[in-house]
């Protein structure tokens, strides 16, 4: 049991994919100017992580080693185009606003990451765990960055209004740097800098 | 002749793929501690680039998009949505073929770029370049010059950033910033002077 937990709970923090494993930061800088956009690619990475683990762990003594990372890539594409299709199907507007990253979900790291490290080594339930808590650790940090951004560059949170913006009457001059691409590498870093502070162990 | 120009322009300087689209960052870090490695890097990436994002644009318009297959007798038959699986079987079977390639033709090439060029595979600055080519519908030839671009454009940033880390080594940083931290906040910078280059037009 206590295993489990650690699967699931340790790259919340103690482990997490971006701030210390660096990886997949790629997406988790691009969809980060609105929440909503920050939630739907943090649920995928999370579904796609979680399934992938625990379908490469079930047929991980199978695989011949030569040819793993292609067996590995198939399968994550494969399901990456399962949410592909079904965010056109069921939210058009949401799959045209994350664009091509919901395909660069093959590509993300983490992914990949957890496969070779852990679902390669460990039994189905575990790996499936150990990706959901990944995929997890992954959304946490995306909405922290997705918060502060949505929040300060348009006066906003989830779409409603929290700061009225001076362009529709009220007073909170929206901080437009916010919604640019470098805000969100100042963000990330300043979040690795206060876990690191918080946590001196991790430091380098 | 001046849209080509342009294409390649926007995509090295205003649409740069690493610091505006944020593609290619796991080695946009990872491997940009010193100048040499960056550059082999930067060279690869182009390489890569170079061909996969043609080669995945012939796919496209042959096999897969609506009425591809008019050829073979199926006019309504859309294939797309295996788009993503099979741009990234490409991309994979092209990095084997220049590894082996390199490894008989230029062997001291293939050795100086050692392991990049097998994680160039999961580069997402390579597989965003083809989406980015299917989304906006280029044609072979801009989607040649746009490969081109992609390439350099992100041999330029991991070089400049190289640079930049390299000189940081003398700098006294606060401990938790150090390392990834402190790369960080350089590349949002470097990402704002790109900025700059947004208002230009040809």
């Amino acid at each position: 049991m206590a295993k489990a937990k650690d699967a699931l709970l340790d790259p919340l923090f103690n482990n997490n994919p971006i701030a210390l494993q660096i990886l997949g930061i790629c997406s988790a800088l691009a969809v980060t100017n609105k929440l909503s956009t920050a939630l739907t690619m943090g649920i995928a990475v999370t579904l796609v992580t979680g399934f992938s683990s625990g379908a490469i762990s079930a047929i991980r003594k199978h695989i011949p080693t030569s040819i793993r990372i292609i067996v590995q890539m198939t399968i994550i594409a494969t399901l990456v185009i399962i949410i592909d299709q079904m965010l056109k199907a069921y939210a058009y507007e949401m799959s045209k606003a994350l664009s091509v990253y919901v395909g660069l979900i093959i590509t993300n790291c983490i992914v990949m990451g957890r496969a070779e490290a852990y679902a390669m080594k460990n039994p189905v339930g575990l790996s499936f765990l150990d990706g959901i808590g990944n995929g997890l650790g992954y959304m946490l940090v995306l909405l922290l960055v997705g918060l502060v951004r949505e929040l300060f560059g348009s006066g906003k949170v989830f779409g409603f209004t929290v700061l009225n913006p001076v362009n529709d009457g009220g007073w909170y001059v929206t901080n437009g740097l916010m919604l640019l691409a470098p805000s969100a590498f100042f963000l990330i870093g300043f979040i690795i800098w206060g876990l690191r502070t918080w946590k001196p162990e991790l430091q380098e | 002749m001046s849209h080509y120009f342009t294409l390649f322009f926007d995509s090295v300087f205003i649409d740069n793929i690493a610091l505006t689209f944020f593609l290619g960052m796991c080695t946009f870090i990872a491997v940009s501690k010193k100048v040499k490695t960056a550059m082999m890097l930067g060279i690869a990436v182009t390489a890569v680039s170079f061909i996969t994002v043609p080669v995945n644009n012939l796919l496209y318009i042959f096999l897969l998009r609506k009425g591809a297959l008019a050829w073979a007798g199926y006019p309504n038959l859309d294939l797309s949505f295996l788009g993503l699986i099979c741009y990234i079987a490409v991309i994979a079977a092209i990095v084997q073929i220049l590894e082996m390639a390199l490894d008989k033709y230029l062997p001291a090439l293939y050795n100086a770029l050692g392991i990049f060029l097998p994680l160039i595979t999961v580069n997402c600055a390579i597989l965003g370049g083809s989406l980015f080519m299917v989304e906006r519908d280029y044609n072979f030839m801009e989607s040649t010059v746009y490969g081109i671009g992609v390439g350099v454009g992100f041999a330029v940033a991991i070089s400049l950033l190289a640079g930049i880390r390299e000189k940081l080594l003398y700098s006294d940083v606060p401990k938790g910033l150090r390392g990834v931290g402190v790369t960080f906040l350089i590349v949002g910078l470097v990402a704002m002077s790109f900025k700059a280059f947004s208002g230009l037009q040809f």
